[in-house]
């Protein structure tokens, strides 16, 4: 489904992030991505979504080369991603029920679905009573919470979760992360970037480990291990 | 298509309204620039109500000899006519015509009435008012005209009036004001329009990550653009209103005192004539600042 071949990604001042990084994650797989800070993860993210473009070798997405995409495409490979990040990335400027049919509106779904499919999945989530507040009056549990609902509610194919647990308490970190093995369970691509052991450790799916841009480890029923 | 275009109008009127600090920002800058070019065009009418008013005041008049044919007097204003094709007006006031415009001037007069009824003859002459455009060659051809050898006897005397000094003073103010005030209306419309970009610009930069996040979840260029210029335009129009209803107030206010200054300039009347054209630039200018500006500062942040 995704696939990275040979990948070096260098920054200004031949600071090099990502060096000859090859690994393919197939459909319904749970794959971990752990390293330290500044190891190359969130690079790694932004090269499946297209935010950045390798210095050298091929991102694809379903056999499609992500750096070739024309705006077009790209939005529509993007919408079939869902993205859950440790900042949230939510709309402040929306409230809690407007950030989810955002999404469904740019997908261009129907008013009716909308007004039928968002209410359920907040109520799923948890925020079925806030769906007219904005993000800065939600805590930071219920924040994560709805960048979730928001992946989700366009059924996407993958779900790329990039440090989701950083800013989390050990009770919504376990909340978030039963969430997305849920999601998993259910047959959708999950990928998370992490550098907590204790959740991987937890997890026992594939984990790749990254160091200094380089792969070192790709486990199938893997540990946190630097 | 229709269902999108409710969505975009949506999102950009609750942005407006969540935003309204920066709004009413972006709107203010609108305002003072809009009123700047509608204060250069009002400038512009008064500026050339005086240099019209100077132009068309008489500033020779000939004056013939009491027997002198009228046809004759003719001929003189059909020479001038001939040297002078450009010549505002060359205008015959008989003997009679002379007598009844004092009559009708001074009728509130009785001592100067006495003093016609006195003089018993109609002591007025012939003359031939002229109206020249301004220009010092032809003041001087007409001029010229009338000293010549071959009027001398029925030319009685001819008036010259200060205007030649006036005018010469005033084209080389006006050219003056004319150069100068273009490269200042100039210079002042790009500053303002560079206040405007920057303003909306911080209002689009205050939505940076917002828009960020909007592509990140796979919305279209024209999705994430549209509000933004629709915010542009309508930040343009309100400040085309607010300016619109300011202008029409203040120029009635200011009628009067200007009309002191300058009799038979009306400042409301000049703002009535101009209506659709004053309009046509406050709203050009509001909205197309407004939805360029956006245009710009929102593709800055639409490359991802």
């Amino acid at each position: 489904m995704i696939k990275f071949e040979n990948v070096t990604k260098i920054y200004k001042n031949n600071f090099v992030v990502l060096q000859d990084v090859s690994f393919e994650v197939k459909e319904g797989e749970f794959l971990s991505v752990v390293g330290k800070s500044g190891a190359g993860k969130t690079t790694l993210i932004r090269l499946i979504l297209g935010l950045e473009k390798a210095t050298s070798g091929i991102v694809s997405f379903n056999g499609v080369d992500v750096s070739k995409m024309y705006d077009n495409n790209l939005q529509q490979m993007r919408r079939r991603i869902g993205c859950v990040y440790q900042d949230y990335k939510l709309l402040p400027a929306k409230t809690v029920y407007e950030n989810v049919a955002y999404i469904m509106e740019v997908e261009g779904k129907d008013n009716d679905d909308i007004i039928r499919d968002v209410p359920k999945i907040l109520e799923v989530i948890g925020l079925g009573e806030k769906t007219n507040n904005f993000p800065h009056e939600l805590s930071g549990g219920e924040q994560q919470r709805l960048s979730i609902a928001r992946a989700l509610v366009n059924k996407p194919d993958v779900i790329i979760a990039d440090e989701p647990t950083g800013n989390l308490d050990p009770y919504n970190t376990y909340e978030v992360i039963s969430l997305l093995e849920k999601i998993n369970k259910s047959g959708k691509t999950v990928i998370l970037s992490t550098h907590d052991q204790a959740v991987v450790n937890k997890l026992g799916k594939r984990v790749i480990t990254i160091e200094a841009g380089k792969i070192v480890r790709d486990d199938a029923g893997g540990r946190f291990v630097i | 298509m229709l269902t999108k275009f409710k969505r975009i109008f949506k999102f950009a009127m609750a942005d407006f309204y969540r935003n309204r600090g920066i709004s009413l920002a972006a709107i203010f800058i609108l305002i003072i620039t809009i009123l700047t070019v509608t204060g250069l065009f009002l400038m512009h009418g008064i500026g050339n109500f005086i240099i019209s008013e100077v132009e068309n005041k008489i500033d020779i008049t000939a004056y013939f000899k009491s027997a002198t044919s009228q046809d004759d007097i003719m001929g003189v204003k059909n020479q001038i006519i001939a040297a002078s094709p450009s010549i505002k007006s060359v205008e015959y006031v008989s003997k009679e015509d002379a007598l009844a415009d004092f009559i009708e001037k001074h009728k509130d007069d009785p001592t100067l009435q006495e003093a016609l009824d006195q003089v018993g003859d109609n002591p007025f002459l012939p003359s031939l008012s002229i109206v020249t455009s301004g220009e010092a060659a032809e003041y001087e051809k007409v001029a010229n005209i009338l000293k010549g050898e071959q009027f001398s006897s029925i030319i009685e005397k001819v008036d010259y009036s200060q205007k030649k000094d006036i005018i010469d003073k005033v084209f080389s103010i006006t050219s003056r004001i004319t150069t100068f005030g273009l490269a200042f209306t100039f210079v002042l419309v790009l500053v303002v329009m560079l206040v405007v970009y920057n303003t909306l610009k911080l209002a689009i930069d205050h939505s940076k990550d917002e828009i960020t996040t909007m592509r990140i979840v796979g919305a279209s260029s024209s999705f994430v653009r549209a509000p933004f210029i629709i915010q542009g335009a309508m930040f343009g129009v309100i400040a085309f209103v607010v300016c619109f209803v300011i202008t029409a107030v203040a120029s009635l206010l200011l009628s009067g005192a200007l009309s002191v200054m300058m009799p038979g300039f009306s400042l409301f009347h000049y703002f009535l004539s101009n209506l659709f054209l004053i309009a046509l630039i406050q709203l050009g200018f509001g909205t197309g600042l407004g939805i360029i500006s956006s245009v710009v500062a929102v593709n800055r942040y639409l490359k991802l």
